[in-house]
């Protein structure tokens, strides 16, 4: 009985992590179907504590280690995941896939020091090359492919969950995808050369390899823009599920497998939708940000730019004041600045003044799907005030004032009129068609696709520089001092 | 472990491997029509699932010999580390999937 109980266990496993998937694509029942996966977790975890035998039948071990261990992870992850701000959600998925692929390694690391035990320094010297030809090749491929890529995978979402939450800029240097390129290239090398030829160094080998593999996923991720975060993020995911499936195949273990390559492909798959929806190409995320800059600084200088017009904070009161109504675009920059809750005083104030205030949702605003009204629901901004595109650029003809919040390419005409813009075709919120237009931004700088903006030079935009929250928080009092 | 004695030779690891192509196409085929503002927490919710890896710790810390301290403290970090990534996914996109209720609630 006890024999089939594992494998049952592991089946029960497997089909709730598709079932679980499948539910979480319908936003009915989403939710249930993270709950289905969870359980089904729950059980494949406590069936391998009681179940798993090893090939000599032995049942596992160390059962206070375990214990602690999950014990300790699950208060951890359950405060961390409790009492993260909405607005840090990505970073906060980022972190955890980061554990995940950190946990891949480290299995792949005791794995090896397992199969090179008992070699002592005297052995080492003399037949330690003979030795290293006794592990199985298939064995040994697993084993460094799943700490290669649980390395890079876990390299990458700590760097990427530093990007987020701001520790860490944007850096990148002239040729780093070259180089980037060359350390992929000689960490295939080494991995071939190690497991073909298995020299006496293979220990020195296998570190090297995976101190490489480390550098890797740090270079691979620095030079990628904050806002391109989502796609990276997504992309590791798959890369933690493929770890975890060299994981499935170390141990022959069937719900390790389905887990980490239907997370593998559907995490694929994944990524390239949301570069579909915000009009990008993956190629263009991962690289973009060596040609983009480039190319968007040549662009620049070809175009005759104009004048932008800046405006000040007491004009801007005035307007706004005066309005009958105004639409609020928000944007990544919203986000950024945590600036939701000063964003729903300023309409609360507005309102008090008889203004009608709207929100202008663009499906990709935020270059999250879902993150503005995510953001704004926790702020208790009223769900009906939340206007999606169609309804928003409706209101917009009969509009006095457009706030703009750190939005800027899904504002930005160049969509509609020039086909020549890489966002050319996608739709856009209409400003235009408002009385006046404010945009609230940090710099001049290009939104992240790295186009500039022929909206901030047109007659009726104003431009409102600083901080989203700052610039909020001056605009809110300035009001109440009316 | 043993069943990879010789890559590819024996049945088990073409057992596998079938597991494998298979998973690969429904995993496409199982997301391949979901809207927008499902990604976020579509990606949070496998996130969560790839924490599976955390069987493969606790077989590691479980055989570990009781004095190969190296293993036993290396295996006890794979597993809360696995454990993070296990709760904290699956906690983190309730609480995403929470907002959206609420909207709808609200509606």
């Amino acid at each position: 009985m006890q024999n089939i109980l594992l494998p049952l266990s592991y089946l029960i496993g497997s089909i709730t992590f598709i079932i679980g998937l499948k539910m979480l694509s319908h936003p009915d029942s989403a939710r249930k179907g993270n709950l289905v996966a969870a359980a089904g977790m729950v059980i494949a975890i406590f069936a391998t504590i009681f179940l798993y035998h090893n090939e000599n039948g032995e049942p596992l071990g160390n059962y206070l280690w375990i214990f602690a261990g999950l014990i300790i992870g699950t208060i951890v992850g359950t405060l961390a995941a409790k009492k993260v701000q909405m607005t840090a959600m990505p970073e906060m998925v980022s972190l955890f896939n980061g554990m995940g692929g950190a946990c891949a390694m480290l299995i792949s690391i005791i794995e090896f020091k397992h199969l090179t035990h008992g070699l002592d320094a005297e052995v080492m010297e003399e037949s330690a090359g003979q030795f290293f030809t006794t592990i199985q090749t298939g064995m040994f491929i697993t084993i460094v492919l799943g700490m290669i890529i649980g390395g890079v995978s876990f390299a990458g979402s700590i760097i990427a969950w530093g990007k987020l939450n701001g520790k860490i800029k944007d850096r990148s240097f002239n040729g780093q995808h070259i180089v980037n390129i060359l350390l992929l290239l000689v960490i295939a090398a080494l991995t071939v050369y190690m497991i073909t030829f298995r020299p006496v160094t293979t220990i020195t080998f296998f570190y090297a390899i995976l101190a490489i593999a480390l550098l890797y996923g740090v270079l691979f991720v620095l030079p990628i823009g904050g806002a391109d975060m989502p796609v990276v993020i997504s992309l590791l995911n798959s890369f933690t599920g493929v770890a975890a499936a060299f994981g499935g195949f170390l141990y022959n273990n069937p719900v390790m497998l389905t887990g980490g390559i239907l997370v593998g492909s559907a995490g694929t798959i994944l990524t390239i939708l949301m570069c579909n929806a915000m009009n990008r190409s993956l190629k263009n995320v991962l690289i973009g940000s060596f040609g983009g800059n480039k190319a968007g600084g040549g662009a620049a200088g070809s175009k005759e730019q104009g004048h932008y017009k800046e405006i000040s904070m007491n004009d801007t009161a005035t307007l706004m004041a005066y309005a009958q109504k105004v639409v609020i675009i928000p944007g990544y920059g919203l986000a950024v600045a945590q600036a939701q809750h000063i964003c729903h005083e300023l309409e609360k104030t507005l309102e008090d003044k008889g203004v009608d205030v709207f929100y202008g949702i663009h499906p990709v605003a935020g270059r999250m799907p879902g993150h503005m009204n995510v953001l704004l629901a926790e702020a208790d901004v009223p769900y009906e005030k939340l206007l999606e595109m169609e309804d928003a650029n409706e209101q917009m003809s009969s509009a006095n004032v457009v706030l703009i919040l750190g939005a800027n390419d899904v504002v930005n005409p160049a969509a509609n009129e020039d086909p020549s813009s890489p966002i050319y075709g996608m739709p856009i919120l209409e400003v235009e068609k408002a009385e006046h237009v404010i945009v609230n931004k940090r710099s001049m700088k290009p939104g992240y696709a790295g186009i500039e903006n022929e909206l901030f030079f047109r007659p009726k935009t104003s431009m409102l520089f600083g901080d989203a929250k700052k610039v909020l928080q001056d605009l809110v009092a300035e009001l109440k001092g009316m | 472990m043993e069943p990879l004695l010789n890559l590819f030779n024996d049945e088990s690891s073409y057992r596998l491997l079938t597991i494998v192509i298979l998973s690969i196409f429904l995993g496409i085929e199982v997301i391949s029509r979901v809207p927008s503002v499902l990604h976020t927490p579509l990606m949070s919710g496998a996130n969560a699932i790839h924490g599976v890896v955390i069987i493969g710790a606790i077989i590691v810390m479980g055989q570990a010999a009781s004095d190969d301290y190296v293993s036993l403290i290396l295996g006890f970090l794979a597993v809360i580390l696995g454990t993070l990534n296990v709760v904290g996914g699956f906690v983190v996109t309730d609480r995403m999937l929470e907002m959206f209720d609420k909207k709808k609630k609200k509606k």
